[in-house]
């Protein structure tokens, strides 16, 4: 009797089932769909420490429906390290160092870019618009985003702005034991290579120049207190463990001069390093228009102050249009970074003064030659 | 053949395959998680790198870089000295400790000791290490403390004693649980009847609470050895990479165009060492007394 009355309320016939169930799924699958059309499109990113963080992209995710998934790098060695491992196409957006740009070209990791979808008139310097290795036969790469300057970064407590004018206060006998190195070859090599007279061919050592820059370096390790990655610079520097930072600046620097830390960077007499980082499309990527739009919008006006202001690590605005939009809405901090036509740090003076070497990878010895003397350093 | 001799044949197949039965899982485990790994590691280390991609290939080329280079032997000597140094350090300060915990308190005592002891394995490893900062620092706790007598400020951070205080932090609680395990087994009559034959408190400890209690002291000190040697985090955030111990090494290779082959031969090396103290103490721990 129980069974009857079970079987007389359920859809018996095979076109009963399927219709009620049918009309029962659609009804249980309705919020989900709504969810589905609503769910943000995931673009995922290659990049420095910051850059996915939602000071950065907040606001592009909530106009745009999308999500920025970052996975982080330290390192251009680092970059191409993680997009080797990884299937093509598992990168939508690969932020570089401009140095490793025609690498990530080379081995074909990222796609070609349309010169046309970029204002490149609006760039600050002439050089930004063709800068090396973005361009090859012709054909746009990656376009650069922001910039920075590294040169002697130092607690104003114990090192002056008249000494940090050289990279020989590195060597200040007071600064025994309290000299931190940003634990990467390429910008502390770099900057000793200028310490040496090397000038525009810093990057280009024949065997001589570069045994000396190995001397030079060498004859620095007393004065070493550490080799730090990017939280420990930060820390070492707040806490004040070290009084001087070879191979980083402001980028470093400018957050805890914000915080209020006795500290600064500079750009010595003999040069400064620029680093400099570009948005590329990674090869196989479905979502190439969401990233183009985003990579217009880093270079909107907008787009640079955020870069400008960014929490994780300050950089240059690039673009005449964001510089005069960061000197209205924050003159506080164009001001600090010299980001003011005319102020004597100003940046692209500096460059137009021939004070700053863009960074680059060695010319004549292998990135593997700097790094094993890297090791060789950390050790002796 | 009896049907006896069939019988106690079967039966004793039987077990084996019953006792295989419960052994299996930790094969099977230790095949693919440890064994398969390690094979790949050694395979690894043959291979070449070109253009940042590992290709498949049997040349020597990364044994022979890696001995060669006086930074790898450097580096090696430094960790294997700052290793033992870690596990001499920490079993001495912790055998009062777990004296203490095993024979001068109550059991209850013991059980919230013991608990308080892991509770730091609760919390990560590199956040406690980070606020060493704050305590190390030469504006930190102990140096402003310091600085009311007289003293100071000390260097500690970016140091090898740094180095010292982030391994004692990882080890020191494993090795007191270790040797409070060890102690508290210790049949209580024999401490009496060395008391009462005449041993003072010295001799009792080293001729009688030491000796029983071996086996478990050289397990906390091996652990603490193992975690020392392969430690990143303490020799990086508290040494300050100055120099740079193998597990730095291993991460500076990788991070360098992609040298994990290179890395690999490190990281044989390093295994290799652990093996050899690793073993070579658990033979010692378990070696019958010489009468």
């Amino acid at each position: 009797m129980k069974d009857k009355l079970i079987s007389d309320k359920l859809p018996t016939s095979r076109r009963k089932f399927l219709k009620y169930g049918a009309g029962a799924s659609a009804i249980m699958a309705a919020p989900y769909i709504t969810r589905v059309s609503a769910e943000p499109t995931t673009i995922n990113m290659l990049a420095w420490y910051g850059h996915g963080e939602p000071d950065i992209v907040g606001e592009y995710e909530e106009a745009n429906n999308v999500k920025f998934q970052a996975k982080y790098y330290a390192g251009g060695d680092n970059m191409m390290a993680l997009i080797a491992q990884s299937p093509p196409g598992t990168y939508d957006i690969i932020l570089s160092d401009g140095e490793f740009v025609q690498q990530l070209n080379a081995a074909g990791y990222i796609d070609e870019l349309d010169a046309g979808d970029y204002n490149f008139d609006d760039m600050l310097h002439e050089d930004f618009t063709q800068f090396p290795g973005h361009w090859a036969d012709g054909k746009l790469h990656s376009v650069m985003v922001r910039a920075g300057h590294l040169g002697v970064s130092y607690n104003k407590n114990f090192v002056t702005a008249e000494e940090a004018k050289s990279y020989k206060c590195f060597w200040k006998p007071e600064l025994k034991g309290k000299v931190g190195h940003f634990d990467w070859h390429l910008p502390s090599l770099g900057q000793m290579s200028l310490l040496n007279g090397n000038g525009a061919g810093l990057w280009d050592l024949d065997d001589a120049a570069w045994q000396k820059v190995q001397d030079t370096t060498l004859s620095l390790r007393p004065q070493v207190g550490g080799f730090f990655d990017y939280g420990g610079t930060f820390n070492s520097l707040k806490n004040g463990e070290m009084h001087a930072m070879c191979g980083i600046g402001d980028w470093i620097t400018g957050v805890l001069e914000k915080d209020g830390a006795p500290v600064a960077s500079v750009i010595p007499d003999e040069g400064g390093i620029q680093w400099t980082e570009s948005y590329c499309i990674g090869k196989g990527s479905e979502k190439a228009d969401l990233v183009k739009a985003f990579i217009q919008y880093m270079l909107s006006p907008q787009g640079q102050v955020k870069s400008a202001q960014m929490a994780a690590y300050p950089g240059i605005a690039i673009t005449k249009a964001g510089r005069k939009l960061l000197n209205e809405v924050d003159a506080k901090e164009a001001q600090r970074t010299g980001q003011v036509d005319g102020l004597e740090n100003d940046p692209i003076t500096l460059i137009n003064e021939g004070r700053i070497h863009y960074r680059n990878i060695p010319v004549q010895q292998s990135l593997e030659d700097w790094n094993d003397f890297w090791s060789e350093y950390k050790n002796a | 053949m009896s049907q006896t001799d069939t019988a106690i044949r079967k039966s004793k197949s039987s077990q084996r395959l019953y006792a295989l039965t419960w052994r299996l899982p930790i094969i099977v485990w230790q095949v693919l998680f440890f064994v398969g790994p390690l094979l790949f590691l050694i395979a690894m280390s043959f291979f070449l790198v070109k253009n940042y991609r590992m290709h498949e290939a049997f040349e020597m080329v990364n044994w022979q870089k890696m001995f060669s280079r006086d930074y790898f032997r450097d580096s090696y000597f430094f960790t294997l000295g700052l290793a033992i140094g870690a596990t001499v350090l920490c079993s001495v300060i912790a055998f009062p400790a777990a004296f203490a915990l095993s024979f001068k308190v109550s059991a209850n005592t013991r059980r919230w000791a013991l608990f308080f002891l892991i509770i730091p394995f609760f919390t990560s490893y590199l956040v406690r290490t980070f606020s060493w900062y704050v305590i190390l620092a030469e504006s930190g706790v102990v140096n402003s403390l310091l600085q009311f007598i007289g003293l100071g400020p000390f260097t500690m951070l970016n140091t090898v004693f740094g180095t010292m205080v982030g391994y004692l932090t990882l080890t020191l609680p494993l090795v007191i649980v270790l040797q409070t395990f060890s102690m508290s087994q210790i049949d209580k009559s024999y401490i009496e009847a060395a008391y009462n034959l005449g041993c003072g408190r010295i001799r009792t400890i080293t001729s009688v609470i030491i000796p029983l209690a071996k086996t478990g002291l050289v397990i906390g000190a091996v652990f603490c050895f193992i975690l020392a040697f392969g430690d990143f985090v303490s020799p990086y955030y508290l040494g300050g990479s100055k120099p740079p111990t193998l597990s730095i090494l291993i991460i500076d290779t990788t991070k360098s165009g992609q040298q994990w082959p290179r890395a690999a031969v490190v990281a044989i090396v390093m295994m290799l060492t652990l093996f050899t103290v690793a073993f070579a103490s658990i033979a010692y721990a378990y070696r019958k007394r010489q009468r």
